[in-house]
């Protein structure tokens, strides 16, 4: 019982409103402990959806299904019309809250290090000219994430939210096909996760990302995507808890936002974590 | 008042406790040679300090008669060159094997068991095999110490290579890295100071085979002329050369930890 097939924006015509991400009655398990089932949902490119859920509801197994890390048992996820590959792959960029970040290389280096593993294949290190080459490419990269000044610092130089700007910088140079973000301004203060989104929302406009961010904050899964994703269990047996998976409950474009959907979202939510 | 648990000397105060103890050695030891001296003045289990310098002198700055070497320094030079010969060949080794098993779980569960079982066998049982295949020169020595410490040596890096985080292997991979790249680039540069710190821990070991291969077979080292002296009761020898092994340890232990902070200020300001 899923509903976010009536939420999708209407105009189909767009070439690049294709669907990029398809998800087809995908379950996951670990052994009897049902985790996820029957998610069923079409993602276009340019779209950029925000989950939200208690926690244990399977929003990070969904990112990580996305991501390859972890397997689905039963269904079909599509990457623009074929399989995913059940492994990490340069073609889905990810963001951790933490430990994204190569605490050995410079700020440059940390960005850098794609390039060298694209020509180098056996060492994935460059050297004298190309190796300077490599660096000097990161530039841009680091001007869009705001990070050029600090660019020959290490990381345990940096603040939480620059390690994290860090990590979008070295996740947007392989251009990705879809953007994964695991409640990457979880651990930042207020103030320095406003200018995060702000910065998210400026690279997703200008580089046209798909993004899809797990967030246990509400208001920052309200305002910043186009989409918002509920998930949670829609039956629930209490004498066998794992029995019912999560799947997605509500799915909003981000338009349709208004003061009520909040407050019912909230509420749902507040009561699963009452009665967890 | 202050519960004692919460009280901290200030560095001053810190200082000299802990100097307290060296001197009540120091004082200690005075008074029992002066006692026994007093009794007999031939007595050579608690020389005075004028025996150790002549003793030091003879060893270290007189060329010997039978040979015209100065013994002492050349101790020194025959053990620090096995030590280093058996600690630099053992990090080798486990750098090799930690990495690839931490790295690649089909070779963990490939080597894993034996190195376990290997790790088992307390190496001086088997310095008699030792002796009979690698015979009684400086192989055995080097190889007693290779076999006592490399298998901690791997079962620590192996560890130390599971312990760094997971977002870094999947961030690498969606940045485009292969397995062998993985390793080259991101697991042994952040293994390198840990090895560092790992040899560090192994050092007394290596100490304690490089003594007992050289008390059972050798012509030279610190750890025969201990064991060789030990029949005439010169203590007047044995005693600075504990003292000057003391030393060399901790000299070796001081630049492992230096080396470390200019090679790895990443490692060290992160912690």
């Amino acid at each position: 019982m899923t509903k976010q097939n009536n939420a999708q924006p209407a105009n189909k015509t767009d070439e690049s409103a294709q669907t990029q991400i398809e998800f087809n009655h995908v379950a996951k398990s670990y052994g009897e402990n049902l985790v996820l089932d029957n998610i069923n949902c079409e993602v276009k490119r340019g779209e950029f959806i925000t989950m939200v859920g208690t926690s244990g509801c399977g929003k990070s197994t969904f990112l990580n299904m996305l991501l390859g890390t972890v397997a689905h048992s039963k269904g079909d996820i599509l990457l623009e019309g074929k399989p995913i590959v059940a492994e990490p792959s340069p073609d889905r960029g990810i963001v951790f809250q933490k430990y994204s970040v190569f605490p050995h290389l410079s700020v440059r280096e940390n960005v850098a290090i794609s390039k060298e593993f694209e020509a180098s294949p056996v060492l994935g290190r460059l050297f004298g000219e190309r190796r300077k080459q490599a660096l000097t490419e990161t530039d841009e990269w680091l001007e869009a994430v705001g990070l050029l000044a600090a660019k020959d610092k290490y990381p345990h130089e940096l603040s939480g939210g620059m390690q994290q700007r860090l990590a979008i910088a070295q996740a947007l140079i392989k251009h990705p096909k879809v953007l994964l973000l695991d409640e990457p301004f979880g651990a930042l203060d207020p103030g320095i996760r406003k200018d995060m989104h702000k910065l998210v929302l400026e690279l997703w406009k200008k580089y046209q990302l798909t993004i899809f961010m797990v967030t246990h904050d509400l208001n920052e899964g309200f305002y910043l995507g186009t989409r918002l994703w509920v998930f949670d269990k829609t039956r629930h047996d209490p004498h066998a808890p794992h029995r019912y998976g999560s799947t997605i409950t509500f799915d909003l474009p981000i338009g349709k936002t208004d003061e009520a959907s909040f407050v019912k979202i909230e509420k749902s939510l507040e009561s699963n974590r009452l009665s967890a | 008042m202050k519960r004692w648990i919460n009280k901290t000397p200030s560095k001053t105060l810190a200082f000299v406790l802990g100097v307290i103890p060296f001197i009540l050695v120091m004082a200690l030891y005075q008074w029992g040679s002066d006692a026994r001296k007093a009794e007999n003045s031939n007595d050579k289990l608690l020389p005075s300090v004028g025996q150790f310098y002549s003793a030091i002198d003879r060893l270290a700055f007189t060329p010997s008669k039978r040979t015209g070497e100065y013994i002492f320094w050349k101790d020194t030079v025959s053990s620090l060159k096995r030590l280093l010969m058996g600690v630099a060949c053992a990090a080798a080794i486990a750098l090799v094997l930690g990495l690839i098993t931490g790295a690649i779980p089909l070779m963990a569960a490939n080597l894993s068991p034996i190195i376990t079982t290997l790790s088992l066998i307390p190496p001086m049982a088997v310095l008699p095999l030792l002796f009979i295949v690698f015979g009684l020169g400086e192989l055995s020595k080097v190889m007693l110490i290779i076999v006592g410490i490399t298998p901690f040596l791997i079962r620590d890096l192996y560890q130390k290579t599971k312990e760094i985080p997971q977002e870094q292997l999947v961030k690498a991979q969606t940045l485009g890295a292969n397995s062998v790249q993985l390793i080259n680039r991101v697991l042994l540069p952040q293994i390198l100071p840990r090895l560092l710190d790992a040899l560090r821990l192994s050092l007394g070991t290596a100490w304690l085979f490089l003594i007992a291969a050289e008390a059972i077979a050798a012509t030279e080292g610190l750890g025969y002329r201990i064991f060789l002296v030990r029949r005439y009761l010169s203590m007047d020898i044995i005693l600075p050369y504990v003292m000057w092994i003391t030393f060399l340890a901790f000299l070796l232990d001081w630049l492992l930890v230096h080396a470390s902070k200019k090679a790895f200020p990443w490692y060290h300001s992160a912690k």
